[in-house]
């Protein structure tokens, strides 16, 4: 098996796929022969040609609007959008047309697309290209929105999304794109969707988390273990529909639930998981739900990016909190 | 535009001096004038009858289905409606171009071309009374529902048309837009790929004049609506919109391009909106009746029946049975709508996914439960 980094994984995904349906097309800006800025999509165009995978013009809204006509004729469209904080125009796309087409033909004309961008901060990038506005998408009925935080879940996790009949937003963290190397085997198998990931099993507290965060969530787990504390990391995997089921079920073990993200704090997606958790969980609470997210400001450009983030030592700070709550 | 007026004077000289690299012209097609005679030799299809009798058929049947539409809004049994009232000959003359295995995709003032499509009148009504179930109609299945957003179909167009080209399929897709949406990057995004790609595309703008309360002057300085396709590396033409002669033979011409792989093609028809924007719109806030009144004059329906009379023979009696069998046609859709009863609650849930996740399926039960008996 060979060892990959996240983003290897997303390029062996694929070319799976490609391989695999001769209805799934692959495009964005520079995804051709540069094959893509951060090389995703590398080598796919001479591997299954112009016509499969192609450069669009630099037209956002188009790429977004594109994978609606395509879909609806069949196609498996799966395009690349550079960066989230570029996403923007798509948005009338997503929110108007992709999530809802099924929903207003009652069923007559389909949506299976997966618009991928990138995710979040930590690779001293210019201005609008650290940006993790996932909750915004995940706000959307009829979208799904999923963010891989390993090469193996990069793999199986593209796949699914590619293969649901549905639109996917899949949301690839930037930071990890090289941090992180794991095993992946190419066996063609996806990863279920709606579905979150345990990823270390713990009984005192539950960390959660999605995307780049998940590595320092992990860091964390590590430092709380030396001071006893038994953390259980769960990386959230898809955002919307998300699995509620798995988070109270630990939570319910553990009694404590930090939840981690580098969004800002206000109306981030930890504000729904803390809800449903205080609707649903209050009674298996032993300490406040806690947050530790970014700020509820302008994410920083890069001098003050790492100062912004969410740092390993703030999750433990918030767990050892919980734990010595009442 | 003379240069003189774009260029500073000083300049014109040295400008004068400089190359031409690119030239355009925009063409004008016409047929029949607004009297119904006509201009110069009609195209072959002319001489078909059969065919331009169920063209008129066609337009008014759909201004007896706006008409009686807006009498439905007016009486609270059916929503915001868009009439195409004067816009026939833009709607059927596109749509009566089309094959069955193109796909057409509509704005929300579309009604007549879907109705030439094969949507029955009875499923467009359910839509615009407020019921998603108007969209699982009996017409193509290929074919994209109503636009609400302006312009924002026109990419999903060129995302259809690449599919025809991927799979080397001869089929076309046909984008209505109306002239407030060629102020919309959407229009420029989708007409820009489609150029780079020749794609089997063709737009259709219906340059009705007004955008709700915006007339074309405010809308853009340019002097055509046809001449924005150059830009995107094709070619724009302009027909008379209410000549449905020409606006048949131009859809024809432009479609058949597209299909052999001659790439995409604009035309703009140019009509007028002789109704308000909508049943929500008061017009004669904004507009004096007395354009409108003249606009009257220029009606496409009008203009056929006079060549009609004039060349085919066609009779008061003639006249007199399309008027009936057309009143009896949306009598019936009516009927049928109005005894279609709301859907239950929770099915507001089906089609939001292939299947309902986990997630929302105790939402989907919270609504069952409390509308039970």
């Amino acid at each position: 098996m060979a060892e990959l980094t996240l983003v290897d994984a997303i390029n062996l995904a694929l070319a799976r796929a490609l391989a695999d349906d001769p209805d799934v097309v692959v495009f964005g800006e520079d995804v051709g022969t540069n094959g893509g800025v951060f090389r995703a999509t590398a080598g796919l165009q001479r591997r299954f040609g112009v016509e499969r995978v192609f450069d669009t013009p630099l037209s956002e809204l188009l790429i977004s609007g594109l994978c609606v006509g395509m879909a609806a004729q069949g196609l498996r469209p799966v395009a690349e959008i550079q960066f989230l904080g570029f996403l923007y125009p798509c948005l009338d796309q997503l929110v108007n047309h992709a999530s809802r087409l099924r929903h207003r033909t009652q069923g007559r004309i389909t949506c299976p697309m997966v618009l991928r961008t990138t995710h979040g901060a930590g690779i001293r990038a210019p201005e609008h290209h650290s940006e993790a506005t996932e909750a915004m998408l995940a706000h959307i009925p009829g979208l799904r929105v999923v963010i891989p935080a390993s090469p193996e879940r990069a793999y199986g996790l593209l796949l699914a999304a590619i293969r649901d009949p549905d639109p996917v937003v899949f949301l690839e963290p930037t930071r990890i794109y090289r941090a992180v190397k794991g095993e992946v085997e190419d066996s063609g198998e996806a990863l279920p969707l709606d579905v979150a990931f345990i990823v270390r099993e713990g009984r005192d507290v539950t960390l959660i988390s999605w995307g780049a965060m998940v590595k320092d969530t992990l860091e964390a787990a590590e430092v709380l273990a030396a001071d006893g504390i038994d953390a259980e990391v769960i990386d959230l995997a898809t955002l919307k529909p998300y699995d509620e089921a798995t988070l109270l079920a630990s939570v319910s073990k553990t009694g404590r639930c930090i939840i981690v993200h580098e969004a800002a704090r206000t109306a981030g997606f930890g504000a729904e998981i803390a809800a449903m958790i205080a609707e649903r969980g209050l009674l298996s609470l032993l300490a406040p739900v806690a947050r530790v997210t970014g700020y509820d400001t302008i994410i920083p450009l890069p001098r003050l990016e790492r100062d912004y983030m969410p740092s390993v030592g703030r999750i433990v700070m918030a767990a050892r909190n919980a734990c010595n709550f009442g | 535009m003379s240069i003189h007026a774009i260029l500073p004077s000083v300049e014109y000289k040295m400008a004068q001096e400089l190359s031409v690299v690119a030239t355009f012209e925009v063409r004008r097609r016409s047929y029949l004038g607004s009297d119904g005679t006509a201009l110069r030799e009609l195209p072959s299809f002319a001489t078909d009858r059969e065919l331009l009798v169920s063209l008129y058929r066609a337009m008014v049947l759909a201004r007896t289905f706006d008409l009686k539409a807006v009498s439905l809004q007016r009486t609270g049994r059916l929503g915001t409606y868009a009439t195409s009232l004067g816009q026939e000959a833009v709607g059927v003359g596109i749509a009566s171009a089309m094959q069955p295995n193109d796909v057409l995709l509509p704005s929300y003032r579309d009604n007549a071309a879907l109705q030439w499509r094969g949507v029955k009148m009875d499923e467009i009504l359910l839509y615009w009374g407020g019921d998603e179930r108007g969209n699982l109609w009996s017409g193509p299945a290929h074919d994209f529902p109503f636009c609400i957003p302006v312009a924002s179909q026109a990419p999903h167009a060129a995302g259809v048309a690449y599919a025809f080209k991927y799979r080397k399929q001869a089929r076309v897709a046909v984008c209505i837009i109306g002239d407030g949406a060629t102020s919309k990057g959407d229009l420029w995004e989708a007409m820009n790929f489609a150029g780079v790609w020749k794609l089997p595309l063709v737009f259709f703008v219906n340059n009705n004049q007004w955008a709700i309360s915006v007339p074309l002057k405010t809308q853009t300085a340019s002097q055509t609506l046809a001449q924005k396709a150059i830009a995107a590396g094709f070619s724009g033409e302009q027909v008379d919109g209410n000549d449905i002669i020409a606006v048949r033979a131009a859809a024809e011409a432009a479609i058949a391009a597209a299909r052999v792989g001659d790439g995409p093609r604009l035309i703009e028809a140019v009509t007028y909106r002789l109704g308000d924007h909508t049943t929500a719109d008061d017009a004669s806030r904004y507009r004096p009746s007395q354009e409108v009144q003249e606009r009257w004059k220029q009606e496409p329906i009008a203009r056929l029946r006079a060549y009609l009379v004039a060349h085919m023979g066609w009779s008061k009696a003639q006249e007199e049975k399309v008027a009936t069998e057309c009143e009896e046609h949306v009598e019936g859709a009516i009927e049928r709508y109005l005894a279609v009863g709301a859907a239950a609650p929770q099915t507001m849930f089906d089609h939001l996914y292939a299947r309902l996740p986990a997630a929302y399926s105790g939402q989907r039960k919270e609504v069952e439960d409390r509308f039970r008996g």
